[in-house]
């Protein structure tokens, strides 16, 4: 099974290895999987996460539970660009309401979901820790701060 | 260690240093409410049920998770206590559904239970519950996951006992969900233990579902009887039926485990083709008699088939699940006769060694010992199928750092990793052993016969490396399982394990088969030697000869020939063309019926008192817990009535027990036999058959008539399914592919599926026995092709 992860990914996973004890291998679990679902369109599905499980001698339980457990993994198919924004208490103050509403209407994704043209996925998400700018989103690994609707447009105009 | 002292609830109690609030507590009798602690699970201490004021410390502490320090005072039931306790309580609560009227587990339930203690009276949760949806794990366990309380016992179990992580707990929060993730059936051969561990009803026995409550049960004690452990249990019955069995602890054989073997064969007890009249044949019509008649019928069957043929022309042949007295009293009836073919070793081929046991087969350490060793030698055996308990002792031992080592002709999955592997085909496994034993050699003493007989053995690197296993381990055994005794070169399998078990100075242990092989050799239901391992002037034959022979009459007890023996074929053959076949039997298995002429009807274990000895000799007696089915009788009354028959002396038993002491007796004044000695084997068997040879084990749930009929147990997929499995390049080479159906000729023929297996080495092919597909198959080459 380990074939469905690119031998880039098993490459970079056999670095971090390389940084726990040999019979720990289980401590690279979040790594391989945030490698894992780059890899795979932004998402694990089961046969991946199954092949994370045998590459690192993991039950494939503990793999669904590590995956499950934190919400930057996702579990089911995403969009092209995965914008997690955030609706915490600083961000709500600060009108992220608006950047939702916003964000549903140029996208076409309702929150939480993806648009039919499978190019964007609407997340919401708890404080990302960037208040002091907020309101706030996260595309990829770019945090995209002080949003206006404006802005906004601005942003999604950039996207391919 | 000395001991420390500390008061708990104002009472003054010696523990080790070390353990926990809630060990001493439960050692001094002091009850603390708890759902995720389990003395045989690892400490999660995650439910917080057991919170206990403790003096000096600044908030209530799990008692659980709280090692006790010399002086330390224990609050169980003050107000902070009571306080912490009914406040997790009603978060516990907050969730669960308290659908107590509609969930198996009411009457019997630590949830309900603890509530009733620490609940209170009206709930203040007013908000939305939870509710998640139930999954599908197979057919022994049901699950209603909105009960679950989240203390992870089910999961530890799995990863800590069961070896198999196939439960977890996923998502978080709110959205935590205890499952198996994907839809599947969880594979363990231990998965019922679950059900006892849940302490709510999110898991429940699927078979006991809806069938009774907890209170119209009656419990009763009994022996398990499919395995050479001899698990303890405890049998619920309700208006004389038995309607589920639960382990019972016994910490030097089970623990507080069971085999789902065990805890599921009763669904067989109550199958719909229990024999429940003595039968006759006349022509080819079957007809219910009464006892006397059948009785009657039967003596005058047999003494008119000894006027004419003799004595030696009679045969009986037991289930190794006999009681000791229903073995005691089966020889004592046919030596009487003046017969001593008498065996309980159905599946063995090969008695070359018999002379050489001391008094009976067995485990030359005892249960827990095992978890000690070092090193443990695993040989063609797949433990955790075969003696499901003892897989858990050998886990055990690995986990604690054993170097555990396997030969075998399958690569088997242990839940444990080994430290040396052969897989071999079968033909070869005495040459690895040679090969083990001449590795020794290089340092140990040897006797000189046996380096002769070695003297062309080639040595492999993995021989080396097990030999050198065994010689450092401190205490090391080898364990025979039913690949090595059914082995058509068995003896020489014992010889070479007996010579290697000197040479490096470890254990041997025959896991044999069935729940009593122990007691057969001691009641004397082995054709080379008496009760009490008395001598005999002339020794009887085996079970495999009385077949191959094809004598004239033939006693059976509780055998299904076509599906119990090593050769079904050869089996069937000597019954159909036998004068005379008198079955005892609990079912009315129409294939028995085809063979035989007398049927008596005998009970199961549940309805008989009756004797085991398992494998490290415990001996363990069982009471009847239900009356017996219609006309059945247990099996020793059955045989003193056969004795009073034919006026044999010495059948005037009035219970189980006298028939019990008189073996005892005569046990008490035996000498006592030493172990098996080292006898050289001739020569080693030539490993190059020439021809594809077949592999054969009975799958674990297809061991006897009652699991058999165990439909739970046989929709599981556990077993290995009926079909010929085979290794992709093996099947490459007979031009098969997975999904095609081959057709096997063995001297009989089979049809069957073919399963490619990579588990299987080159120059063989597994073909499962217990199956009726596979009953007509027999010993020797085999011929695979593709059926057209
Ligand atoms: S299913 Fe039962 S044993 Fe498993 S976590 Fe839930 S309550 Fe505990
Ligand atoms: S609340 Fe939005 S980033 Fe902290
Ligand atoms: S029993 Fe102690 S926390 Fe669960």
């Amino acid at each position: 099974m380990a074939y469905l992860l690119s031998a880039e990914v098993r490459a970079e996973i056999d670095k971090w290895l390389e940084k726990y004890p040999k019979d720990q291998k289980q401590s690279a679990v979040l790594t391989a999987l945030h490698l894992a679902q780059e890899q795979n369109q932004g998402w694990l599905s089961e046969d991946v996460m199954d092949a994370v499980a045998d590459y690192l001698d993991m039950p494939k339980i503990a793999v669904y539970e590590v995956a499950s457990f934190y919400s930057m993994y996702e579990l089911k198919p995403v969009g092209k660009h995965k914008i997690a924004v955030c609706t915490n208490i600083s961000c709500m103050l600060r009108n992220s309401d608006q950047i939702v509403k916003h964000l549903e209407q140029r996208t076409g994704a309702k929150l939480n979901g993806t648009s039919e043209d499978g190019k964007f996925t609407l997340k919401e998400v708890e404080c990302l820790g960037a208040c002091v700018n907020a309101p706030m989103f996260q595309i990829g690994k770019e945090y995209y701060e002080k949003l206006t609707p404006e802005k906004v447009d601005e942003i999604l105009d950039g996207l391919e | 260690m000395d001991k420390i002292d500390i008061e708990i609830d104002g009472k003054m109690v010696q523990v080790d240093p070390g353990s926990m609030i809630i060990e001493a507590a439960d050692e001094a009798g002091i009850v603390i409410p708890r759902f995720c602690y389990h003395k045989k699970l690892s400490i999660a201490a995650n439910c917080r049920m057991c919170l206990v004021d403790v003096e000096k410390a600044r908030k209530p502490l799990p008692a659980c998770a709280t090692p006790v320090t010399s002086g330390m005072i224990v609050r169980t039931k003050s107000q902070l206590a009571r306080e912490a306790q009914k406040s997790v309580m009603e978060f516990l609560l907050i969730n669960h559904p308290l659908d107590c009227p509609i969930c198996d587990q009411g009457g019997e339930c630590e949830l309900q239970d603890v509530a009733m203690g620490y609940g209170d009276d009206v709930s203040r949760f007013t908000e939305g519950k939870r509710s998640v949806k139930d999954k599908d794990i197979g057919p022994l366990v049901s699950t209603d996951m909105t009960r679950c309380i989240h203390c992870t016992r089910c999961i530890r179990f799995g990863e800590e006992v069961a070896g198999l992580r196939e439960l977890g707990a996923t998502g978080r929060g709110e959205h935590m969900e205890v499952g198996t993730y994907v839809a599947k059936s969880v594979k363990s051969e231990l998965s019922g233990n679950i059900i006892d561990l849940c302490p709510v009803g999110a898991l429940t026995s699927k078979p006991f579902r809806f069938s009774a409550r907890a209170w119209e049960l009656q419990q009763r004690n009994s022996i398990a009887v499919h395995d050479c452990v001899g698990s303890n249990t405890q049998l619920h019955i309700r208006r004389n039926e038995v309607m589920r069995v639960v382990p019972q602890e016994n910490e030097a054989i089970n623990e507080t485990w069971l085999s789902d073997r065990d805890r599921f064969s009763y669904v067989g007890l109550n199958s719909d083709d229990r024999l429940t009249q003595p039968m006759i044949r006349q022509k080819d019509q079957w007809i219910e008699v009464d006892w006397p008649t059948a009785f009657v019928a039967m003596k005058d069957a047999l003494t008119a088939c000894i006027e004419q043929h003799g004595p030696e022309q009679v045969a009986a042949i037991a289930s190794p699940n006999s009681t000791v007295e229903e073995f005691y009293l089966l020889q004592k009836v046919l030596r009487g006769l003046g017969s001593n073919n008498v065996d309980h070793r159905l599946r063995q081929k090969n008695f070359d060694d018999q002379d050489e046991v001391g008094a009976y087969p067995g485990l030359e350490c005892n249960l827990s010992e095992l978890a000690h060793m070092d090193s443990i030698l695993l040989l063609g055996s797949n433990i955790h199928h075969e003696q499901p308990i003892l897989g858990h002792r050998v886990r055990k031992a690995a986990r604690r750092g054993a170097q555990v080592l396997a030969l075998n002709p399958l690569k088997f999955n242990y839940h444990f990793p080994l430290a040396a592997e052969s897989v071999v085909p079968p033909a070869e496994l005495c040459d690895r052993l040679a090969g083990i034993a001449k590795a020794l050699m290089e340092t140990q003493q040897a006797p000189e016969d046996a380096k002769k007989l070695l003297a062309n053995t080639v040595v492999s690197e993995t021989d080396k490396v097990m030999a050198q296993h065994l010689l450092q381990a401190e205490r090391a055994i080898i364990l025979l399982g039913t690949l090595a005794q059914h082995h058509s070169h068995a003896a020489t399998i014992r010889r070479l394990s007996r010579l290697i078990c000197q040479m490096a100075n470890v254990d041997l242990g025959w896991l044999t088969d069935g729940a009593n092989a122990q007691g057969a050799w001691l009641a004397g239901a082995i054709p080379h030697r008496g009760p009490a391992n008395s001598s005999l002037t002339a020794q009887g034959v085996t079970a495999h000869d009385a077949f191959e022979k094809a004598l004239k009459a033939y006693v059976l007890m509780n055998v299904e020939p076509n599906l119990d023996c090593a050769d079904g074929r050869q089996a069937r053959h000597a019954l159909t063309s036998a004068d005379m076949v008198i079955a005892l039997s609990t079912f009315k298995d129409p294939l028995l019926m085809e063979m035989a002429h007398i049927l008596l009807p005998i009970t199961p274990y549940s309805e008989t008192a009756g004797t085991y000895v398992n494998v490290m000799g415990e001996w363990q007696t069982a009471r009847a817990v239900v009356t017996p089915q219609g006309e059945a009788r247990p099996g020793w009354k059955v045989l003193r009535v056969m004795g009073n028959m034919f006026n044999l002396p010495g059948f005037e038993y009035t219970s189980q027990s006298s028939v019990l002491a008189e073996l005892k007796e005569q046990l008490d004044n035996a000498s006592s036999s030493g172990g098996l000695q080292w006898v050289c084997p001739e020569s080693l068997p030539n490993a190059d058959k020439g021809y594809l040879e077949r592999i054969t084990q009975w799958p674990l749930y297809r061991v006897d008539p009652l699991v058999r009929r165990s439909q739970p147990l046989q929709e599981t997929t556990l077993q290995d399914a009926v079909g010929i499995y085979m290794h992709s390049d093996q099947a490459a080479k007979l031009n098969l592919k997975a999904g095609d159906v081959a057709h096997i000729e063995q001297q009989g023929t089979a049809t069957l599926n073919v399963f490619i297996d990579e588990r299987v080495p080159l120059g063989s092919v597994y073909v499962p026995a217990g199956y009726l597909e596979t009953a007509d198959l027999s010993g020797g080459s085999i011929v695979v092709r593709r059926d057209k």
